[in-house]
């Protein structure tokens, strides 16, 4: 039991996991045709990213890594705001939320 | 212990990435990437980042989702249709895709010095944090400040109604 509580997890497994999210986040960037879930997928992106981040921060025992979070978590919120924002204003300009029929950047 | 944790939430977040691409409407690729940012919470705090996953838990799993939640159903978002896409997202993108993750992946394998992360590795307090940010980083803070205050006036700029046009967005919706 001891040793089984004393085992360790490299740190390259976290970084992999980390690049296999981002890649699943530009896959369903590529792949969805919904706005709010492409919108979605960004946010995948951006959250494989952060775990990097915490990895590395971890790794060399570094505060100002988890700061970077911090200040990418603060971005992102203001970032969904906008984009959201953004979204309604299409929707209300077009009624689809159809990636294929969105094809002119005026409202 | 932190094998098992990590296996498990890892898993966590790898199920719920992929059905976040495989679900073909849009409230359950949002619950299903509340699932994936739960368990990068718990990831972050078995690397000894306690304050960041409180606020993943507050801020991604909360309010920003709660967001896209409410979005998609103001909109009352429906069952995707699913076309093939561009050309240039099947010829380009994937193989793309591909490449980046197998360069990341082999420099990572291939990295020298990585440590590895134990239960007793001990937590980054908060305190330590707030020190580093409200002193070194105090700036940057600030001006993160400034730039939430704008996306809030361009949010309600962009979102809110237009009161020039008494009929509402039917009126708009209709006219082209």
């Amino acid at each position: 039991m001891n040793a089984f509580l004393s085992q360790e997890v490299p740190l390259s497994w976290y970084l992999l996991l980390s690049a296999v999210l981002f890649s699943l986040g530009v896959v369903g960037f590529l792949i969805k045709r919904n706005l709010i879930t492409v919108f979605m997928s960004i946010e995948l992106m951006l959250n494989g990213v952060n775990l990097s981040f915490v990895t590395f921060a971890h790794q060399w025992h570094a505060v100002k890594g988890q700061i970077f979070v911090f200040f990418v978590m603060m971005v992102a919120a203001a970032e969904a705001a906008v984009g959201l924002a953004i979204i309604i204003a299409v929707f209300r300009a077009r009624a689809t939320l159809a990636v294929d029929r969105i094809d002119r950047m005026k409202l | 212990m932190h094998l098992l944790f990590f296996i498990v939430f890892a898993g966590f977040c790898l199920a719920g990435a992929i059905n976040l691409l495989l679900q073909s409407h849009p409230i359950n690729s949002a619950l299903s990437l509340i699932v994936v940012m739960v368990s990068l919470a718990v990831l972050y705090l078995l690397l000894g980042a306690e304050f960041l996953a409180i606020a993943q838990v507050i801020v991604y799993a909360g309010a920003i989702m709660v967001l896209f939640t409410f979005v998609i159903m103001l909109l009352n978002a429906s069952r995707e249709e699913r076309t093939l896409g561009s050309r240039v997202a099947l010829r380009v993108g994937f193989p793309a895709v591909v490449a980046i993750l197998a360069l990341i992946a082999t420099v990572i394998l291939h990295a020298q010095g990585l440590g590895v992360a134990r239960l007793s590795d001990g937590i980054t307090s908060t305190e330590e944090l707030s020190k580093v940010l409200f002193t070194d980083l105090l700036l940057p803070f600030e001006v993160t400040s400034v730039l939430i205050l704008i996306a809030i006036l361009g949010a309600v700029a962009l979102a809110g109604h237009d009161d020039r046009n008494p009929h509402g967005d039917g009126e708009r919706t209709g006219e082209k």
